[in-house]
């Protein structure tokens, strides 16, 4: 038929307008956004008491090296100019060098960040495919076993301690029944072995077609992602089942039950597709706690990833490593909130025309 | 006379409360052939439980019970969950009140009809969908290949109500259950959704159950009327007896309602006794 072919164009052309609209606002937002974060950044870095110059040229140089870094620095130049200077060094990927490990601080945030990348995407997708269905199932037979089974199990995510479940998970499944790799990204001797591309190890080893290695970073990778999916999961199915609770007494659902569906064809076809715009600000707002690097999990598995980074540095009062780490979790939940904001507008149609 | 469409013999609904049952709707029999039958009632008197316990869909704590409860010669109170499936929406169904609550939201309008037609006739896509259009066009909605694509809050309350009244009524079942169906319309459009209403049922020759506080609209819409007090059928009679009732709460009813002929300085309230639910 002719016809229904034109309301599709006109239908689709309609959802692309309104998509590259949405696209368009938020960029603006996001370097409105981006701005406010490195005025943050840049006030905390002059109200802490470390003095960057001492950082940078050591407690033994004479006054004259002192006074020459101090004005490189900018730092005899006004508050806002300094601010520009800070701004335009940023713009230029420059975060200085990290007093603790010498060398950038943007060659150091390369090596970590991929490692808690990897290891929150890992996390989020098995808590999201996991955590949802049982937060559907738990909401629709809200009082009866399923839903106090899931809810037991998902307590004991949300209450017991990573670190604690990252031992006892390295002792079981590592040490007694030897399933899983130990700490670490990869056995010793398979450092260094794949070109570093992504810093994703499961990415790279792909790229190359190298299985062997691929494999051994999946088995050191599995057991600290299933912990941290235990938790989120824990949280997705817990927001999950409370959002199919409100929308299963709808009245959509009596009328999608009246025009024949099943109880569970009326869940999963007309309740779930409506929970989509609170499901993904939960999953959003999760992975991105995730991004930031959990520094509890990082530990326990000697994980190189950011959190650990972040925290060394701070009690090591290593500024630009801090600081430098601050602006890339500032920028990774600005990016998470602007996918978001963007997967509402495909899920929900009320919030396309605006 | 063939056997009635739809038979109902001391039905019950009661829902377990902390403090006793509730009796939602207390010993209701009737019959229902081919024709209109008004069921009429304050808020609360149990007449929108009643529709929904001939659908087989009273939220779960509650207890529906009756001596006999067929349709067209299927026992209901014997159905499993999946022959309830194949009865509903295909053989009985209902236009609920306010399509703005009772339309999902994330769906297209066009999608939510076709899927009636998915879950029963065993259509392929193309034909769901020129059905789908054909049944707009039978509820009057001028465009129906732009209504198609639009989502529930695109539309007025009127033409929302007909979507649902195309939604409900394209697997062509043998009874509607219309549940206050104008209730949360302008006045403006009320008659002209009852009116689409009037002519499909009467096309269609289905029978219809029409629920209503309205006493007007149900006596100039139905053959017959049900009046409900405190899930009790307190009366029945034919829609144009309604001024001759015998029932004091009918007459108190019929009574309440101003007339525009009549100029009156006082409303007459209605009074209520608990003896009639003895």
């Amino acid at each position: 038929m002719s016809s229904t072919g034109t309301i599709g164009q006109v239908g689709r052309r309609h959802y692309l307008t309104s998509i590259a609209r949405s696209v368009i606002s938020f960029l603006f937002s996001l370097i409105i956004t981006f701005i406010g974060l490195t005025a943050v950044t840049f006030l905390i870095s002059k109200m802490t008491n470390i003095d960057p110059v001492l950082a940078l040229v050591g407690d033994k140089a004479t006054k004259e090296v002192y006074d020459l870094a101090y004005k490189a620095l900018g730092l005899d130049q006004p508050i806002w100019v300094q601010y520009g200077i800070y701004l335009k060094r940023l713009l230029s990927a420059d975060f200085g060098v990290s007093v603790l490990t010498g060398q950038p601080v943007l060659t150091d945030l390369i090596r970590v960040f991929p490692a808690t990348f990897e290891l929150a995407t890992i996390a989020t997708v098995i808590g999201v495919l996991l955590g949802v269905p049982a937060g559907v199932i738990a909401g629709a037979c809200k009082g009866r076993w399923p839903d106090h089974v899931i809810r037991v199990v998902g307590l004991f995510g949300y209450s017991v301690p990573v670190f604690w479940l990252g031992l006892v998970g390295l002792f079981f499944f590592y040490g007694k029944l030897g399933w899983v790799s130990g700490t670490g990204r990869l056995d010793v001797f398979y450092n260094g072995v794949v070109t570093t591309r992504t810093g994703i190890i499961l990415i790279d080893s792909a790229l190359e077609g190298n299985w062997e290695i691929f494999a051994n970073a999946f088995g050191h990778l599995i057991l600290p992602a299933s912990i941290l999916a235990y938790y989120s999961l824990a949280y997705i199915a817990r927001m999950t089942r409370s959002f199919m609770i409100d929308q299963l007494s709808q009245e959509y659902i009596i009328a999608a039950r009246i025009k024949g569906n099943s109880y569970w064809g009326a869940v999963w076809r007309h309740a779930f597709p409506n929970i989509m715009v609170p499901l993904i600000t939960v999953i959003g707002l999760s992975y991105a706690s995730l991004l930031e690097g959990s520094v509890l999990a990082e530990t326990v598995f000697a994980w190189p990833g950011l959190g650990l980074y972040i925290t060394r540095a701070m009690f090591n009062s290593d500024m630009n490593a801090v600081l430098g780490g601050t602006i890339v979790v500032g920028t990774v939940f600005i990016g998470v909130n602007l996918i978001s904001d963007l997967l509402y507008r495909v899920f929900d149609p009320r919030l396309r025309t605006s | 006379m063939t056997e009635p469409l739809l038979t109902v013999e001391n039905l019950e609904v009661t829902y377990p409360g902390r403090t006793g049952v509730t009796r939602a709707v207390r010993n209701v029999s009737f019959t229902l052939g081919r024709e209109r039958l008004g069921i009429v009632g304050e808020s609360g008197s149990g007449k929108s439980t009643l529709g929904r316990a001939l659908l087989g869909l009273v939220p779960r704590p509650s207890i529906v019970g009756a001596r006999k409860m067929s349709y067209a010669g299927t026992n209901l109170l014997a159905c499993t969950e999946r022959e309830w499936q194949n009865l509903r929406g295909r053989r009985l169904s209902m236009v609920m009140q306010d399509p703005k609550y009772s339309l999902n939201p994330v769906k297209t309008v066009g999608n939510q009809i076709a899927e009636t037609c998915f879950l029963h006739l065993r259509t392929s896509r193309k034909d769901a969908e020129r059905r789908t259009l054909d049944m707009l066009q039978a509820v009057q909605i001028r465009d129906p290949e732009v209504v198609y694509q639009l989502y529930p809050h695109q539309l007025s309350g009127g033409m929302g109500q007909r979507v649902m009244i195309a939604m409900m009524l394209i697997a062509e079942p043998d009874l509607l259950i219309a549940d206050e169906p104008t209730s949360a319309l302008d006045v403006t459009v009320q008659n002209e959704v009852l009116r689409i209403l009037d002519d499909l049922v009467r096309e269609r020759g289905m029978g219809l159950i029409f629920i209503s506080h309205n006493l007007t609209v149900v006596s100039s819409f139905c053959d017959r009327v049900l009046i409900m007090y405190g899930g009790r059928v307190v009366e029945e009679c034919l829609a144009q007896d309604l001024q001759q009732a015998k029932h004091p709460y009918t007459r108190g009813l019929v009574a309440a309602t101003p007339s525009l002929d009549v100029r009156r300085d006082e409303l007459a309230t209605v009074m209520r006794d608990p003896e009639w639910l003895q």
